[in-house]
């Protein structure tokens, strides 16, 4: 399995969120409009994160927002939400968040070639900033390809 | 040897782990059999494992264990992995 492209509408760019509750329902939105979810999806990765703590703030700047797989995930997918003001998740060292990434998979099995893929952009250390600078969907979904 | 990933869900954030950890281990030129697991299997997932990689929220739920239990701080920084997994490895 390999993720299809990321989808314009997996994309919002210099969304406001008020709260980490607000960041991550972006990226629950997102991914229900791609057609990845259902809009219940985002109260699961809310859930995930206030039963284990911030612990998917998994980089500085990033949060990967997921939930196991389930009912509310429809096809396995990734949406990006960059944010206009950074939003604290309550990490110790990688907070604010200034990217959210939202994971819906529909197997544990399957998820592992999508998540290789998000390590071949992200352990590029300037693949964060860049995406937090970009200004138009075409530039995440470049840099989102490892070819930015 | 075996190391286990751990996150809440057993996807996601322990898949990005296993792959990288690999990724280190292969240029450290060093031989082990990572898996991703999710805490709630932590106890037979870890049971045999030397080595638990995993973020600090998870190390008093992981529990008493003769595993070495390394904290990554950034799950996409492979030099950290690689500094940590060699000093756990004594090598």
């Amino acid at each position: 399995m390999t993720l299809p492209p990321l989808a314009e509408t997996a994309i919002i760019i210099g969304a406001h969120a008020e709260d980490w509750r607000a960041a991550v329902r972006l990226a629950g939105l997102a991914l229900a409009r791609s057609g990845a979810a259902r809009q219940g999806y985002a109260d699961e990765m809310i859930r995930m994160i206030e039963e284990h703590g911030p612990y998917v703030v998994i980089a500085p700047g990033l949060v990967l927002a997921h939930a196991r797989p389930g009912p509310e995930v429809l096809a396995d997918g990734i949406a990006v939400v960059t944010l206009a003001t950074p939003v604290p998740f309550g990490h110790p060292h990688n907070d604010p968040v200034r990217v959210v990434l939202g994971l819906a998979t529909e197997s544990s099995d399957g998820h592992l070639e999508s998540v290789a893929e998000l390590a071949n952009v992200f352990n590029d250390s300037s693949a964060i900033a860049d995406l937090a600078a970009a200004t138009t969907i075409a530039e995440v979904q470049k840099i989102m390809e490892g070819t930015a | 040897m075996k190391i286990v990933a751990i996150c809440g869900a057993g996807i996601g954030s322990s898949g990005i782990l296993k792959i990288n950890a690999e990724r280190v281990l292969k240029r450290l030129g060093l031989e082990a059999d990572v898996t991703a697991a999710h805490l709630g299997s932590v106890v037979s997932d870890a049971a045999d494992a030397q080595i638990i990689l995993t973020s600090a929220e998870f190390v008093d739920a992981i529990g008493k264990t003769y595993a070495d239990v390394i904290v990554i701080e950034n799950y996409f920084d492979t030099a950290e992995l690689a500094t940590k997994l060699q000093a756990a490895l004594g090598s």
